[in-house]
């Protein structure tokens, strides 16, 4: 009924290679677009972006950024958090070196900075793979963690260690510091993700999309149909880089405006945007979408419901809200293994046949 | 699918965040939960306890009853935020987040949204000169503050000549734990000692490398400046390698019963600092017992009564409802809002004859803040456990802080926090 694709002709290339070839995917996608840059920006207040908005759209990018490492290219990383404190130390460094340039910019050099730094700590995944290139990410982690508290040029030689941005501007609205429009963060946020998401399933269609799962798949056999592994690799690693760091440097700049690496950006994070991953769904950049929501908002949800509406003590909630997520978590992989991407992609084929099944 | 669920999501969070109608309001964003839950519960529960018997025995400050919204941030950052936002939003007249990352996250909210931010011996310590930090309060002292007493208490018990002795800082890795890593240096330059410093990371149950080096180096005084389960580490491996207690002196973030009690009658001798009186012995405990404890309304499991934190909690809460009662005398109505909250914190003048009427005489120095001096008096005392009597003993009077060395470093990095920021002096 929905999803019908009867009538729905393509009559040129173009048109059949097209991102969301069915019309009703096409429309949907055009409305969330519309919402979300349209409506919300009209409603949103501070609580709105500060505790919802503008964490979901960040864990988005990161979530994204991993899956293209771990979902299409086939390799474990647990380097997310010291990837996304390079982003954020780049462009506070950036920021603080460079005060005339328009913040988007640092946010892109700042992605490029840990696109390098990606590419420095993937190397060893031309030798090793699997859990031994987990733990070798592990060592990034904890390395670039070590180095931002370790040597002060990083943070200006403030007293206490802390990152501090200062207040930027993007066509004479404040997008970082305290005066700080819950609306301008939201949008400055939105448009990054808007572009990263672009980017990122538009190379996971094409050339260099195709050979990371050739990679993911069986890397021999993609090697012996001449699939280079280290251009593959490295390129995987610096392009999820790119958008974590991206990630990062928004997570510093934008939603916290002072941050402490290792309170930040600690092994904690690595793990979080990994289950985001994972929950949402590997290989699938909707999935990104839905782990990121999953995990940022259902907490929230959660906590407003026990303490603000059931008044429960603000410890027993916590406790509780922790069980109740790491419950569903399980229930859900129990259920569909393959995240709530897969969980969409059933449900868009049963709505395909709906209502006539047989 | 997902639009039910965001549908879902907006109703139950629009039920949820409706204002809660009392007249003040102090958002009390605690931690119950995690690795800092040992130290966060004493502390909120003092603090709500004391609203709580200023309710129930008085009928509030100056007749409006005070509620304290209670949020859990178990010491994270992105929860504080969440917390903050969530609770402005009531009509919250000062926040107390307990978490130096957390102040300095608040620190330009707070200035935007124009609400007094409360950090007593906590937070930014550059935020003691009110002519850069408007809308933060830091007193009666700081960690620079507590740095400089631990360093004079060191004076006095070797005699007056420290020249030559090696110190050792232990700190927990993060903005808390580096704040008085500047200060200690400027200070062993002026009276000669050697300072070693040995980071602990988040959250600190890995300490074994830290205290082999010490067990090497045999420096002779251990500061610390640790927090939550830390402490409880730290302590037990001091007392591993046999540390003379007596030369192992914490901030007053380290020295709880929590932190002492799991290493035992070995514990004792230990130091630590505070800024303020604890233990039962003050009369205010008789209301407390009275209208709180005995009439079931304590807050948390309320075995916390009477503990260093839990006495902290009670300060904080204390200094933050006579500033509101300041402004109420200031503005001449009971009703006052956050810019009138923020006055009557510049004006607060908490005097000994204050402190008896409260029921807590010599509980703490008197204040007497002003447009320029948001830090407060500076003074701390040494208290010492005596782990067999499960109590702390006073070890010192009063010490003050050497303001010849303080002054210049936060002149210097609220100069900093200026200039980043376009500041100017506020006062003028």
């Amino acid at each position: 009924m929905f999803y019908r694709e009867a009538g729905d002709f393509k009559t040129s290339y173009r048109e059949d290679s097209q991102t969301f070839p069915i019309k009703f995917d096409r429309l949907r996608y055009y409305a969330v677009l519309a919402v979300a840059f349209g409506i919300v920006p009209l409603f949103i207040n501070d609580y709105w972006a500060n505790a919802v908005a503008v964490p979901f759209l960040i864990y988005a990018i990161a979530a994204i950024g991993l899956n293209i490492l771990v979902g299409y290219a086939g390799q474990v990383s647990l380097g997310t958090g010291g990837f996304m404190a390079v982003g954020a130390y780049a462009v506070y460094k950036l920021m603080t070196a460079f005060p005339d340039i328009n913040i988007f910019f640092h946010v892109i050099i700042a992605g490029f900075i840990t696109a390098a730094v990606g590419v420095i700590f993937g190397l060893p995944s031309l030798r090793i793979k699997g859990f031994y290139l987990a733990v070798a990410t592990l060592a990034a982690q904890f390395f670039l963690v070590w180095l931002f508290n370790k040597v002060p040029w990083f943070y200006n030689y403030s007293a206490s260690g802390q990152i501090n941005a200062p207040e930027r501007t993007v066509f004479g609205v404040f997008v970082t510091g305290a005066q700080t429009s819950a609306m301008a963060k939201y949008m400055f946020c939105l448009v990054v993700l808007t572009l990263v998401a672009l980017v990122a399933r538009n190379l996971t269609r094409g050339t260099v999309g195709r050979k990371w799962m050739a990679i993911r798949d069986m890397d021999i056999a993609a090697e012996i149909i001449g699939v280079n592994p280290l251009t593959t690799k490295l390129s995987a690693f610096a392009v999820s880089s790119f958008f974590i760091g991206i990630a990062g440097a928004l997570f510093f700049a934008v939603y916290l405006g002072a941050a402490e690496v290792g309170e930040a950006f600690g092994i904690q994070k690595s793990f979080l945007i990994l289950f985001m991953v994972i929950i949402g769904g590997l290989g699938s950049i909707f999935g990104s979408f839905a782990g990121a929501a999953f995990l940022v908002l259902l907490p929230v949800f959660l906590k407003n419901v026990l303490v603000g509406t059931l008044g429960w003590p603000t410890d027993l909630a916590a406790h509780i809200e922790l069980m109740i997520v790491g419950g569903l978590i399980v229930a859900f992989l129990i259920a569909e293994p393959h995240g709530l991407a897969q969980l969409w992609r059933v449900a868009k084929e049963k709505l395909r046949l709906w209502p006539f099944p047989h | 699918m997902k639009k039910t669920l965001t549908a879902l999501v907006a109703a139950a969070m629009t039920l949820t965040t409706a204002p809660a109608f009392a007249e003040l309001v102090v958002p009390n964003l605690s931690y119950r939960t995690g690795p800092y839950a040992a130290n966060g519960i004493p502390y909120a529960d003092g603090f709500n306890d004391y609203f709580t018997l200023l309710n129930e025995r008085d009928g509030g400050i100056g007749g409006e009853m005070v509620a304290t919204p209670e949020c859990e941030t178990a010491y994270n950052t992105e929860k504080g935020v969440e917390c903050y936002e969530s609770t402005k939003g009531e009509g919250a007249l000062a926040y107390n987040p307990l978490s130096t990352g957390i102040t300095y996250q608040l620190i330009p909210k707070v200035t935007a949204d124009g609400i007094t931010l409360y950090t007593p011996g906590y937070g930014r310590t550059s935020a003691a000169n009110g002519k850069v930090f408007k809308w933060v309060f830091n007193f009666p002292a700081n960690y620079w503050d507590g740095a400089s007493v631990a360093i004079k208490h060191i004076i006095d018990q070797e005699g007056g000549d420290i020249s030559g002795k090696k110190i050792a800082l232990v700190y927990h890795n993060s903005a808390y734990g580096k704040e008085p890593i500047r200060t200690l240096e400027e200070l062993a330059k002026k009276h000669g000692f050697e300072l070693s410093t040995l980071p602990v990371d988040h959250p600190g149950q890995e300490q074994k490398s830290q205290w082999l080096q010490i067990r090497r180096d045999k420096p002779d005084y251990v500061l610390m400046w640790g927090w939550g389960v830390m402490n409880q580490v730290a302590i037990q491996e001091a007392v591993n390698i046999r540390f003379p207690m007596d030369h192992f002196i914490g901030v007053w973030w380290s020295g709880s019963e929590n932190d002492v009690a799991p290493a035992g009658d070995k514990a004792s001798g230990y130091k630590a600092l505070s800024f303020h009186g604890t233990g039962m012995d003050y009369p205010v405990y008789a209301d407390l017992k009275q209208y709180v404890v005995d009439a079931g309304k304590a807050s948390g499991a309320g075995d916390q009564v009477g503990t260093m934190l839990y006495s902290r909690g009670m300060y904080a809460a204390m200094i933050i409802s006579e500033a509101i009662r300041k402004a109420q005398e200031m503005a001449g109505k009971s009703n006052v809002n956050a810019a009138e909250v923020r006055d009557g914190f510049e004006n607060l003048d908490l005097t000994e004859a204050r402190l008896e009427e409260l029921g807590l005489p010599n509980f703490a120095q008197p204040i007497k803040a002003s447009c320029e001096n948001h830090g407060g008096p500076g003074s701390a005392k040494v208290f010492q456990w005596d782990a067999g009597a499960k109590k702390w003993n006073e070890a010192s009077d009063w010490i003050e802080s050497d303001k010849d060395v303080l002054n210049p470093l936060i002149e210097e990095d609220s100069a900093a926090f200026a200039s980043e920021n376009n500041i100017t002096d506020q006062c003028n």
